[in-house]
């Protein structure tokens, strides 16, 4: 693991919404190519670190540091860190009201291209590249010139944040409980979707609840989430352990 | 309070009007521009200056005549400086004198927003006031599509033109469907205008091309008190198209324009506007106060109007296009964006009223309101008794960025016939901070990602537009509301 390179360091992080104080002394290093899954009980701050990974308004970073690829991250307005490769799939996907979701994601693309001086994105190749990925995740076409995720129902929304992700071609993907709400059908798509994106370059952020999505997407780590921070790292058995025992014998200790 | 059932007259500017004029009237004939002031003899100047016909100037000096007893409306929901009509100068030709030489000698600035807004280079020029005889692609590219509308019969010139070449035409549809009595503007325009277009449109005929998308250009300087008249015959169709993305500044504050659009049997008129006059600074100084009366007249069975806005200029909007729907079966609609910013105030909306049996209206509307802007949509539905089995369908959305300017809706509908339907929706919304960051999320910077949004919110409008132009409109929106976050 030592030769890996780092594409994210957080150290000593502290960051609060309001003036909560959520996380609290976060330690956290991903290298490129690995999956990280964090699980912990709802309320501990996992929404939070996305959020602060994202650069999300609300959440004041009040100390510490996040690095990456070598860049100060929280320097970065929001916009630049998804140019610079960084995706939030949201936990609560947000509706747009009759933008269509083809058009967004054209102008997700060319401001991505643009932020590498490349050119807009050509409509025939946009266009393919749209329908490959749509069915991959299952998504009828007839959702693309609907409006972004406007009266999508739970489990659309989610596979719709992953062909999104497709399209932007992360470099890292912090994922916010993709897998809820999600039948077993949907989440076998949507795992096949995210691991199709995983590679000796790219890295990823799983959040999540349950064990069962961590059998189709191998975690490299698990981390378990508490009170803010990590309370406890371990592998895929970990993940076994939790949905056996509950967070109970970890946040008693 | 509706400034069209105003009909009062007020001793203040009748008084003014019978005074001696004070600033002399000297101007003669062959000089470009008139004294300002308006009394009985500058209507006469201006008609004897355009060589019209007698039925012409007597109509003008009727109007005029009824103006003067009228009281200048009181203005619900607008907050405007009083207007006085005897300062205004009612006949000057453009101004040439300043025109830049090339495009080297036009404001950047401006240049820069004509990139934002997508126009195409050739027309830049000509929209910047470049010198006309500088411009040659957009000439030619009129003779052109001059040339097919000849061969199709249909006719398209400038008001004036068509009193000369068809006085006829004028005489029978003139005033028709916006009588000089209808408003106060429709009054003043009635008696001072001085130019606009005139379209006919020759029975079973369908206009070979949208007007005026590659006219638009052509059609500056038309004046302030400014004139259409568009007559679809049985059975054709035309799609007519006025204003300009390009923002357009005018020395003349006030501007008055009447529109009358007819449609007999079968046929089919589509008018479209994109609105950018100058708003006014940030403080709302300086803007032109747009006060336009247009109304379609569904005359014949199976008629169709519709009209579509894209209201984002003027410091002060006040117009309601509206369709009388008299031929059974007609159908009337009205799709309109209506877009304030700063200190703008936009009272807007239709009237539809229905008199002949099966007929239909529908009614878009989207107020987008930003600063300290105010927008108001006012809308009156009335069925008549015998316009059995009608229906109309509106849907009045308002969307708020900020909180210090505001949306208000004042529907009205009078029912008179129980067999018709009615429907009506309202929302209110705003752009929310999880929409803004959901889409800077993905890479898209705050400004343009309120771009999207707004032209989400305004689709069902936005798709009326012909496919050039609701491109540029999109822009429109976007340049339009520049800063008007944070
Ligand atoms: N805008 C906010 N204002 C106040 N408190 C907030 C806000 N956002 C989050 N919190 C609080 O911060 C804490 C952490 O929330 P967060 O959403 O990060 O939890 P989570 O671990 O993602 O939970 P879940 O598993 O339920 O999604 C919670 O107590 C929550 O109530
Ligand atoms: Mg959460």
């Amino acid at each position: 693991m030592s030769t890996k390179k780092t594409l994210l360091s957080i150290e000593n992080l502290d960051a609060s919404i309001g003036d909560k104080n959520i996380i609290k002394n976060l330690n956290l290093t991903i290298h490129y190519g690995e999956t990280h899954a964090i699980m912990g009980p709802n309320g501990s701050g996992k929404s939070t670190l996305a959020k602060a990974l994202a650069g999300h308004p609300d959440c004041e970073i009040t100390k510490g540091s996040i690095k990456y690829k070598d860049i100060d991250l929280l320097t970065l307005p929001v916009e630049e860190r998804s140019n610079e490769g960084l995706f939030l799939g949201f936990q609560y996907p947000i509706e747009i009201p009759g933008l269509s979701n083809s058009v967004f994601l054209k102008a997700a693309i060319n401001a991505k291209n643009k932020h590498q001086e490349l050119k807009d994105v050509s409509a025939t190749d946009f266009i393919k590249e749209l329908k490959e990925n749509a069915d991959m995740m299952g998504i009828n076409q007839s959702f693309l010139s609907r409006g972004v995720n406007e009266g999508y129902s739970g489990g659309e929304k989610k596979r719709n944040e992953i062909l999104q992700m497709l399209m932007l071609k992360p470099t890292l993907s912090v994922l916010d409980e993709t897998d809820s709400g999600l039948d077993i059908d949907s989440m076998k798509i949507v795992s096949k979707g995210i691991n199709s994106m995983l590679g000796a370059n790219t890295s990823s952020i799983v959040i999540t609840h349950y064990e069962r999505l961590l059998k189709y997407i191998k975690p490299d780590v698990v981390h378990v989430f508490h009170n803010g921070t990590i309370i406890k790292s371990g592998d895929h058995m970990l993940a076994r352990e939790l949905e056996e025992k509950g967070y109970e014998w970890l946040t008693n200790e | 309070m509706d400034p069209e059932n105003n009909q009062v007259s007020n001793p203040e500017i009748d008084n003014l009007i019978e005074k001696n004029y004070e600033y002399g009237f000297t101007t003669d004939i062959e000089s470009e521009t008139i004294a300002p002031g308006l009394n009985e003899d500058v209507i006469r100047l201006i008609s004897k200056k355009k060589d019209e016909p007698q039925f012409l100037l007597d109509w003008r000096l009727k109007a005029f005549r009824h103006w003067s007893k009228l009281k200048e409306p009181e203005w619900g929901h607008l907050n405007i400086d009083k207007i006085n009509y005897q300062n205004i100068s009612y006949f000057s030709a453009p101004k040439l004198e300043n025109a830049p030489k090339s495009l080297d000698d036009v404001d950047p600035k401006l240049l820069e927003t004509y990139e934002k807004l997508g126009i195409p280079l050739h027309e830049r020029a000509k929209l910047a006031g470049v010198a006309v005889d500088a411009v040659f692609d957009s000439v030619s590219v009129a003779t052109t599509f001059k040339k097919k509308l000849l061969e199709a019969g249909v006719i398209f010139s400038s008001f004036s033109e068509a009193v000369k070449d068809h006085p006829e035409l004028i005489k029978k549809y003139l005033g028709k469907v916006v009588p000089y009595r209808d408003n106060y503007f429709a009054a003043l325009n009635a008696a001072v205008f001085t130019d606009g277009s005139f379209v006919y449109i020759p029975k079973g005929v369908r206009c070979p091309m949208e007007l005026s998308t590659y006219f638009r250009i052509n059609e500056a300087n038309t004046g302030q008190f400014e004139r259409t008249l568009i007559v679809a015959d049985e059975g054709s169709h035309v799609s007519y198209l006025e204003g300009c993305t390009a923002p357009m500044r005018d020395e003349n504050q006030l501007h008055a324009a009447v529109v009358e659009l007819v449609a007999l049997d079968d046929a089919e008129i589509k008018y479209s506007t994109v609105q950018n006059w100058y708003p006014g600074d940030e403080d709302g100084k300086g803007g032109i106060y747009n006060f336009v009366t247009k109304r379609g007249d569904c005359r014949g069975k199976n008629s169709k109007i519709s009209w579509t806005q894209i209201e984002t200029g003027s410091s002060v909007t006040w117009k309601y296009p509206s369709c009388l729907l008299r031929g059974d079966n007609s159908i009337g609609e009205f799709y309109s964006i209506a877009l304030s910013n700063h200190h703008q105030q936009a009272d807007t909306g239709t009237k539809m009223i229905h008199l002949g049996k099966n007929t239909k209206s529908k009614i878009i509307s989207k107020g987008i309101s930003a600063k300290k802007a105010q927008n108001t949509y006012r809308g009156l539905v009335t069925i008549a008794k015998n316009a059995d089995h009608s229906r109309n369908y509106t849907q009045c959305d308002s969307l708020l960025i900020g909180d210090k300017c505001g949306a208000h809706t004042f529907p009205s509908i009078g029912v008179n016939n129980s067999s018709s339907i009615l429907e009506h929706e309202a929302t209110t919304s705003k752009i929310s901070d999880d929409q803004l960051f959901y889409c800077m999320q993905r890479g898209i910077n705050e400004e343009d990602a309120i771009g999207l949004i707004i032209s989400g919110f305004c689709k069902e409008v936005l798709n009326e537009l012909p496919m050039e132009f609701a491109v540029e409109a999109r822009a429109l929106l976007q340049v339009n509301l520049e800063g008007a976050v944070g």
